[in-house]
């Protein structure tokens, strides 16, 4: 009906940009002047010959002005007004835009995806010169060497006199610092560059892509074959990721241990996953119940979550992502229940959340704070927390707001926020 | 008599070409590349002006600025910050903690030359 009640509206609107009056566009199109002024207060459905005829008049596309017609294009081009509140677009009057400048439209839509797109891209690479400290040693060895070679060639081509000795002196360290700066660009390009996309995992990746290509789920350790052996029939590990792989299939075998899969599977299934549920039926620990759904296998029916687990530093020693949810390496927003938990131990919450922007899709996240390993007398216990994520129905509460890190969220007046957003204005 | 400048950097070819340039200018240059006994060697002798690198060996150049700073002798010593890093956040970092002036590698002579002589008031 909604949709309806706008065709009217788009009627009205193009007339009046044409600066045609109501009399003459009812003439030109054979219909009195009082049914289009019904039409244009949306008090009469149109469609058909008339709308054909109307658009002509008009000078529209006839989808363009029908019923829902580029409804989708302005939901878009909303969704990039709300990003960036402060540039006052109407958005009342998307509907019009997508009607009068269609290709103009298209443009902003497509930009403002793309927009979204490098966000995302800004957001890997920030996380990736963050936590490489190879990268980060080789590009501070490299700007070393240059400013030793500007600075010492400055001196040198100066045109005033040196005398011998620092002239040679001078000579000397350039030599010495172009060949630093010739190893050590070698070094890099070669990191980069090496043998394909392996040459820029680090052992967290690795890990992590090993496991997506079992989709999470080892049914080795399933029936009851030992961590080592399921590492072993991991291919291609390097041996820097061998200790991280090792150290999940132990929790996973113990995981599989205490809730094994030929019970919990048809549980989970009978419980719509609902980890309440799970935790209630089984009586295990909420995090096992939220590892063990992270790792049930796709072939027998059970959906993929979104998964993250945490130490006590909030630094992410595990993360699967899902389509609309990614979590930084550290630095992350603080707001999401993964985080949370950390400040409630042995309490699971539940949360429906959306990261920022119209187009995120609503999330649903479980999360459970818990000692990693008996603490001893006197000792902090050492935490960590696992958080489950799945798309929540589109229809539901108003989600919590999440974000990324705060260099690219555009959430301005987090309480949350640590240092200002490079996607805003603020200084 | 010259005013001295103090200059903590690791990199001794930087040092090199930055001491030659001060100097040659009037500045008395002394040099120091370890971190961890950087502050001590400011409090021992105060220049007037201070030339910090970020990353040094055994501490970093951030922690000796925040160390100066809660010193009564030097607290108000003006400190040029040197790095190869030009994140903004660094740059905050190095302003938020009382760094006078923040200059990125790689700079040029005239620029760092310009900066010591307004600091120090050459």
């Amino acid at each position: 009906m909604a949709r309806r009640a706008l065709t009217g509206s788009r009627i009205r609107q193009r007339r009046l940009d044409l600066g045609r009056s109501q009399a003459e566009l009812a003439r030109a199109t054979g219909i009195s002047g009082s049914y289009l002024n019904l039409i244009e207060h949306n008090r009469r459905s149109i469609g058909g010959a008339l709308l054909n005829s109307l658009a002509r008049e008009l000078g529209i596309d006839p989808a363009l002005l029908a019923e829902g017609a580029g409804s989708e294009m302005a939901d878009a081009l909303r969704a990039a007004a709300r990003t960036l509140p402060e540039a006052g677009a109407e958005e009342e009057r998307a509907e019009d835009l997508t009607g009068r400048f269609p290709g103009w439209a298209r443009l902003m839509a497509a930009q403002a995806g793309r927009i979204e797109t490098l966000e995302e891209q800004l957001a890997a690479l920030t996380d990736r010169l963050t936590h490489d400290p190879a990268l980060a040693a080789s590009l501070h060895e490299v700007i070393s060497a240059v400013t030793a070679i500007r600075s010492t060639a400055s001196i040198l081509a100066s045109g005033e006199a040196l005398d011998a000795d620092w002239q040679g002196r001078f000579h000397r360290n350039i030599f010495e610092d172009a060949q630093r700066l010739a190893a050590e660009s070698r070094t890099l390009a070669t990191y980069l560059e090496g043998p394909g996309e392996a040459a820029l995992r680090t052992p967290f990746d690795e890990l992590e892509a090993a496991l997506e290509q079992v989709d999470q789920h080892l049914p080795l350790l399933e029936a009851g074959g030992t961590p080592e052996e399921a590492v072993a029939a991991m291919p291609g590990l390097s041996r820097a990721t061998r200790p991280l792989a090792l150290a999940w299939a132990r929790r996973y075998a113990a995981d599989a241990a205490a809730l094994p899969l030929a019970r919990f599977g048809p549980q989970a299934l009978e419980a719509a996953h609902e980890p309440g549920a799970l935790i209630a039926e089984t009586g295990a620990p909420a995090q096992v119940v939220l590892r063990r759904l992270a790792c049930l296998p796709p072939a027998d029916g059970h959906p993929a979550f979104g998964l993250a687990i945490c130490d006590a530093a909030g630094a992410l020693t595990r993360l699967r992502p899902l389509p609309g949810f990614s979590l930084p390496r550290s630095g992350a927003c603080p707001l999401w229940p993964l985080y949370q938990a950390l400040g409630q131990p042995g309490r699971p919450l539940a949360a429906r959340v959306s990261l920022p922007g119209e187009r995120a899709p609503p999330l649903l996240v479980h999360a459970a704070a818990a000692p990693a390993a008996p603490a001893g007398f006197g000792a902090p216990p050492p935490l960590t927390s696992v958080m489950l994520v799945r798309p929540a129905a589109a229809d539901g509460p108003q989600p919590a707001p999440v974000g990324p890190a705060c260099r690219i969220c555009p959430r301005e007046r987090c309480p949350a926020r640590r240092e200002p957003s490079l996607m805003t204005s603020t200084p | 008599m010259a005013k001295r400048v103090l200059l903590i950097e690791d990199e001794p070819n930087i040092i090199e070409a930055i001491s030659f340039i001060l100097t040659r200018d009037g500045w008395t240059v002394h040099t120091h590349s370890d971190g961890e006994t950087a502050a001590e060697r400011v409090r021992a002798h105060p220049p007037d002006l201070l030339i910090l690198d970020v990353m040094l060996p055994g501490r970093s150049g951030f922690d000796i600025l925040r160390d100066l700073r809660a010193g009564e002798g030097t607290a108000a010593l003006p400190v040029m910050m040197l790095t190869a890093r030009g994140q903004t956040k660094d740059r905050e970092m190095a302003m938020r903690l009382g760094a006078t002036h923040f200059m990125t590698k790689p700079f040029s002579n005239a620029e760092i030359l310009a900066h010591v002589r307004d600091l120090a008031g050459g």
